[in-house]
């Protein structure tokens, strides 16, 4: 995710400081991963150096974390174009789990125990996501939705493969 | 900290075959009271067959079912009738609700049949149609709903004699997604509460993140997912 958006995305509703707009990215999209502070202001600094914040105020004791940043006309334009700009599909044309599968089957280990152990511990992931779901407020269930979904796609490629194994089998041994 | 309760219903090497294809070829099951299990597998896979089998409705070729510590191949068809009325709830993919009855006598029509007072029936159709977020549909005829409404109106069913075991055979099957994680949701919260078994067939991963732990079945053949992790 492009950091420098979300924050400048924040920055939108009115003037923070740095600590403040940490607290409000962690709030609404950190949730696993909280951003580190340093993160923060060595984004905000670069985005105060390309024109896109400007320093609205600083407050007495001095330091980065005083300062108070406000977006500029510049930076409106930057988020606009970022949210109108789709993002690229990731086709996920090498994965690992391809490479371990022909793997086993080139050196004669059991693909089929690999897909199923994968398989369980997606289960188990989605198993905890959707506790954390059913637990969470939409903000949560959205969040969990989406690695949801992406996990059921993974899982059914698992499930396909365990089923092609035979036929992939042949083919790796030509 | 307490054992885990012994298993309420048993299954091992399971046999069954229609024609020449078998569709169970040794398969094996266990669930306690209040888990959740998903069976999950391809079209085909025997799914469905190891349910039938589970709940008495089908008479395994060779293996054993164990319910409470009994064996329901020695029990009778008659045996098998009353213990699926008595202990046993079915959710199936399309409601199977009686189209001329209202949801409320529908929901209400297990405790009918066991012999319950219509108006004791009903009082308790009404907490369970509450429970699952559809007393507003009570008088209403299953064609009158939608598909959301009428498969809560029949876990609502399923559940309302109070059973031990749970049988959901693809329950969202005919859903969409929210509908069908909102039945998900209502089935397994109710469950867990009554300390109902749930066997839950389906072969969708986002319905088995619902369960416990899951088994998948392949050609017949059972694997214990907790065991391959």
């Amino acid at each position: 995710m492009s950091i420098g958006h979300a924050l400048l995305g924040l920055l939108e509703s009115g003037p923070r400081h740095g600590y403040d707009l940490k607290r409000a990215f962690d709030e609404r999209f950190g949730h696993d991963r909280p951003l580190a502070y340093g993160q923060v202001y060595s984004t905000m600094a670069r985005l105060l150096k390309n024109g896109l914040v400007e320093v609205d105020g600083i407050e007495a004791g001095g330091g980065p974390e005083r300062k108070r940043y406000a977006i500029t006309d510049a930076g409106v334009t930057d988020v606009e174009s970022w949210l109108a700009q789709p993002e690229k599909p990731e086709p996920y044309l090498q994965t690992t789990l391809y490479t371990k599968v022909v793997l086993a089957l080139l050196t004669g280990r059991p693909a089929a125990d690999l897909l199923d152990t994968q398989r369980a511990e997606h289960l188990r992931l989605m198993r905890e996501l959707t506790r954390r779901k059913t637990a969470g407020d939409l903000a949560d269930q959205l969040i969990c939705d989406h690695a949801l979904f992406h996990l059921e796609a993974d899982l059914r490629w698992l499930e396909l493969t365990s089923a092609r194994l035979g036929q992939l089998a042949a083919e790796v041994a030509r | 900290m307490t054992a885990p309760a012994e298993p309420l219903l048993t299954a091992t090497g399971l046999r069954k075959s229609y024609g020449p294809t078998p569709a169970l070829d040794g398969a094996d099951f266990s669930i306690r009271p209040g888990e959740v299990v998903a069976v999950m597998g391809p079209s085909g896979s025997g799914k469905s067959t190891l349910l039938h089998c589970l709940a008495g409705i089908v008479r395994a070729d060779a293996g054993d079912v164990r319910y409470d510590g009994r064996s329901m191949a020695g029990m009778s068809d008659g045996e098998r009738s009353a213990l699926r009325r008595a202990d046993f709830g079915f959710v199936f993919q399309f409601g199977q609700l009686v189209p001329e009855l209202t949801c409320l006598e529908n929901v209400a029509m297990p405790m009918r049949l066991s012999g319950t007072k219509r108006r004791a029936a009903e009082k308790q159709a009404a907490l369970w149609l509450d429970r699952l977020e559809v007393a507003d549909v009570a008088g209403k005829r299953p064609g009158e709903v939608s598909g959301g409404q009428g498969q809560r109106v029949a876990v609502a069913r399923a559940l309302v004699s109070g059973p031990r075991v749970v049988f959901a055979d693809e329950p969202t099957g005919a859903l969409d997604s929210l509908n069908g994680e909102r039945v998900m949701r209502l089935l397994t919260e109710a469950a867990h509460d009554t300390r109902a078994a749930v066997v839950l067939v389906t072969h969708e991963a986002r319905v088995a993140a619902y369960s416990d732990r899951e088994i998948v079945v392949r050609d017949g053949k059972s694997r214990d997912m907790e065991r391959a992790a």
